[in-house]
Protein backbone atom coordinates (compact mmCIF):
# COMPACT_ATOMS: atom_id res chain seq x y z
CA UNK A 1 0.00 0.00 0.00
CA UNK A 2 1.30 3.33 -0.90
CA UNK A 3 -0.80 5.12 1.44
CA UNK A 4 -0.07 5.34 5.28
CA UNK A 5 -2.41 5.02 7.87
CA UNK A 6 -0.64 8.08 9.40
CA UNK A 7 -1.17 10.03 6.12
CA UNK A 8 -4.78 8.96 5.69
CA UNK A 9 -5.75 10.32 9.09
CA UNK A 10 -3.34 13.48 8.46
CA UNK A 11 -6.22 13.94 5.46
CA UNK A 12 -9.20 13.25 7.73
CA UNK A 13 -7.88 15.77 10.63
CA UNK A 14 -7.06 18.11 7.19
CA UNK A 15 -10.60 17.93 5.72
CA UNK A 16 -12.48 17.62 8.84
CA UNK A 17 -11.03 19.83 12.02
CA UNK A 18 -13.93 19.53 14.36
CA UNK A 19 -14.06 15.73 13.96
CA UNK A 20 -12.95 13.06 16.22
CA UNK A 21 -10.79 10.66 13.29
CA UNK A 22 -9.39 7.14 13.30
CA UNK A 23 -8.07 5.18 10.98
CA UNK A 24 -7.29 1.39 12.05
CA UNK A 25 -5.86 -1.54 10.42
CA UNK A 26 -8.34 -4.29 10.61
CA UNK A 27 -6.28 -7.59 9.49
CA UNK A 28 -2.55 -6.08 10.43
CA UNK A 29 -1.75 -6.28 6.65
CA UNK A 30 -1.92 -2.85 5.79
CA UNK A 31 -4.44 -2.94 3.02
CA UNK A 32 -8.16 -4.03 4.97
CA UNK A 33 -8.85 -0.26 6.83
CA UNK A 34 -11.34 1.15 8.69
CA UNK A 35 -11.87 5.03 8.73
CA UNK A 36 -14.32 6.47 11.45
CA UNK A 37 -15.09 9.93 11.52
CA UNK A 38 -17.34 11.28 14.27
CA UNK A 39 -18.39 15.18 14.37
CA UNK A 40 -20.58 17.96 13.64
CA UNK A 41 -19.65 18.52 10.01
CA UNK A 42 -21.82 15.48 9.11
CA UNK A 43 -24.73 16.80 10.67
CA UNK A 44 -28.26 17.06 8.45
CA UNK A 45 -25.92 14.63 5.71
CA UNK A 46 -27.19 11.87 4.50
CA UNK A 47 -25.61 8.86 4.83
CA UNK A 48 -24.26 8.99 1.10
CA UNK A 49 -23.13 12.68 1.10
CA UNK A 50 -21.06 11.70 4.67
CA UNK A 51 -19.10 8.91 3.18
CA UNK A 52 -18.88 10.74 -0.21
CA UNK A 53 -17.56 13.94 2.05
CA UNK A 54 -14.97 10.83 3.44
CA UNK A 55 -13.86 9.47 0.15
CA UNK A 56 -13.30 13.29 -1.26
CA UNK A 57 -10.98 13.97 1.92
CA UNK A 58 -8.86 10.73 0.91
CA UNK A 59 -8.54 11.73 -2.48
CA UNK A 60 -8.08 9.52 -5.36
CA UNK A 61 -6.27 6.53 -3.45
CA UNK A 62 -10.11 5.20 -2.73
CA UNK A 63 -10.94 2.63 -5.30
CA UNK A 64 -6.80 2.31 -6.42
CA UNK A 65 -4.41 1.84 -4.70
CA UNK A 66 -6.14 1.44 -1.23
CA UNK A 67 -7.66 -2.06 -1.24
CA UNK A 68 -10.23 -2.20 1.30
CA UNK A 69 -11.19 0.43 3.58
CA UNK A 70 -14.73 0.39 5.52
CA UNK A 71 -15.80 3.99 6.11
CA UNK A 72 -17.90 4.93 9.85
CA UNK A 73 -19.33 8.32 10.19
CA UNK A 74 -21.86 9.93 11.98
CA UNK A 75 -22.86 13.33 13.42
CA UNK A 76 -22.38 12.67 17.46
CA UNK B 1 -18.91 1.15 -26.44
CA UNK B 2 -18.75 5.31 -25.18
CA UNK B 3 -19.66 6.40 -22.11
CA UNK B 4 -22.88 7.87 -23.13
CA UNK B 5 -23.79 4.28 -24.45
CA UNK B 6 -22.52 2.44 -21.19
CA UNK B 7 -24.27 4.91 -18.96
CA UNK B 8 -27.69 3.96 -21.17
CA UNK B 9 -26.69 0.51 -20.30
CA UNK B 10 -26.40 1.16 -16.92
CA UNK B 11 -29.48 2.99 -16.81
CA UNK B 12 -31.83 0.41 -18.32
CA UNK B 13 -30.17 -2.21 -16.09
CA UNK B 14 -31.55 -0.43 -12.98
CA UNK B 15 -34.91 0.37 -14.43
CA UNK B 16 -36.11 -2.94 -15.48
CA UNK B 17 -34.51 -4.49 -12.32
CA UNK B 18 -36.55 -3.74 -9.02
CA UNK B 19 -32.62 -4.22 -7.30
CA UNK B 20 -29.13 -4.50 -9.04
CA UNK B 21 -25.75 -5.28 -7.52
CA UNK B 22 -22.92 -4.26 -8.85
CA UNK B 23 -19.83 -6.34 -7.67
CA UNK B 24 -17.15 -8.50 -7.88
CA UNK B 25 -17.77 -12.02 -8.57
CA UNK B 26 -21.02 -13.79 -8.78
CA UNK B 27 -23.58 -14.13 -6.32
CA UNK B 28 -22.74 -17.49 -5.48
CA UNK B 29 -18.41 -16.46 -5.71
CA UNK B 30 -18.14 -12.82 -4.63
CA UNK B 31 -14.74 -12.38 -5.14
CA UNK B 32 -14.15 -9.66 -2.18
CA UNK B 33 -15.39 -9.52 1.75
CA UNK B 34 -17.43 -6.11 0.75
CA UNK B 35 -19.17 -7.56 -2.43
CA UNK B 36 -20.44 -11.00 0.21
CA UNK B 37 -21.48 -8.86 2.50
CA UNK B 38 -24.21 -7.11 0.74
CA UNK B 39 -24.93 -10.16 -1.33
CA UNK B 40 -25.24 -12.47 1.69
CA UNK B 41 -27.90 -9.38 3.24
CA UNK B 42 -30.39 -9.43 -0.31
CA UNK B 43 -29.87 -13.64 0.12
CA UNK B 44 -31.09 -12.89 4.11
CA UNK B 45 -33.75 -10.67 2.69
CA UNK B 46 -34.89 -13.19 0.38
CA UNK B 47 -34.59 -10.96 -2.15
CA UNK B 48 -34.23 -11.07 -6.18
CA UNK B 49 -31.55 -9.07 -7.33
CA UNK B 50 -29.54 -8.76 -10.91
CA UNK B 51 -25.83 -8.94 -9.58
CA UNK B 52 -23.38 -7.49 -12.37
CA UNK B 53 -20.12 -9.12 -12.04
CA UNK B 54 -17.93 -5.30 -12.87
CA UNK B 55 -14.50 -7.76 -13.09
CA UNK B 56 -15.69 -9.11 -15.89
CA UNK B 57 -15.99 -5.64 -17.49
CA UNK B 58 -13.18 -3.38 -17.54
CA UNK B 59 -15.37 -0.28 -18.93
CA UNK B 60 -18.48 -0.54 -16.70
CA UNK B 61 -15.93 -1.56 -13.80
CA UNK B 62 -14.65 2.43 -14.04
CA UNK B 63 -18.43 3.62 -15.75
CA UNK B 64 -20.20 2.72 -12.51
CA UNK B 65 -17.89 4.63 -10.49
CA UNK B 66 -18.54 7.63 -13.06
CA UNK B 67 -22.47 6.52 -12.92
CA UNK B 68 -22.78 6.70 -9.06
CA UNK B 69 -19.86 9.49 -8.40
CA UNK B 70 -18.97 6.94 -5.85
CA UNK B 71 -15.19 5.23 -6.13
CA UNK B 72 -15.96 1.90 -4.64
CA UNK B 73 -17.72 -1.39 -5.41
CA UNK B 74 -19.98 -2.70 -4.36
CA UNK B 75 -22.61 -0.37 -5.29
CA UNK B 76 -26.50 -1.30 -4.84
CA UNK B 77 -29.30 0.16 -6.62
CA UNK B 78 -33.00 0.04 -5.55
CA UNK B 79 -35.82 1.04 -7.95
CA UNK B 80 -33.18 3.32 -10.05
CA UNK B 81 -31.77 4.86 -6.29
CA UNK B 82 -28.12 4.53 -5.27
CA UNK B 83 -28.33 3.13 -1.79
CA UNK B 84 -24.54 3.08 -0.73
CA UNK B 85 -21.56 0.42 -0.64
CA UNK B 86 -21.17 -2.39 1.76
CA UNK B 87 -20.75 -0.26 4.60
CA UNK B 88 -23.78 1.65 4.43
CA UNK B 89 -26.11 -1.31 3.14
CA UNK B 90 -25.31 -2.94 6.35
CA UNK B 91 -25.77 -0.08 8.71
CA UNK B 92 -29.20 0.00 6.86
CA UNK B 93 -29.62 -3.38 7.63
CA UNK B 94 -28.88 -3.77 11.30
CA UNK B 95 -30.83 -0.54 11.90
CA UNK B 96 -33.48 -1.86 9.89
CA UNK B 97 -33.98 1.32 7.79
CA UNK B 98 -33.07 -1.06 4.39
CA UNK B 99 -36.29 -2.84 5.55
CA UNK B 100 -38.34 0.49 5.72
CA UNK B 101 -37.09 1.66 2.58
CA UNK B 102 -37.86 -1.56 0.68
CA UNK B 103 -41.34 -1.50 2.23
CA UNK B 104 -41.53 2.07 0.89
CA UNK B 105 -40.57 1.28 -2.94
CA UNK B 106 -42.73 -1.79 -2.80
CA UNK B 107 -40.24 -4.39 -2.72
CA UNK B 108 -41.39 -7.96 -1.13
CA UNK B 109 -39.00 -9.08 1.57
CA UNK B 110 -38.77 -11.72 3.65
CA UNK B 111 -38.68 -10.59 7.21
CA UNK B 112 -36.60 -11.91 10.18
CA UNK B 113 -37.65 -15.11 12.28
Amino acid sequence: MSVSIQELEQRLRDAFPDCRVSVTDLVGDGDHLRAEVVGPAFVGKTRIEQHKMVYTALGSCVGQELHALSLKTSAS
Amino acid sequence: MSQQEIFAAIKQDITENDIVLYMKGTKSIPQCGFSAVVANVLTILGLDYKAVNILEDDELRQAIKDFSNWPTIPQLYIKGEFIGGCDIVKEMFESGELQDLLTEKGVLFKAAS
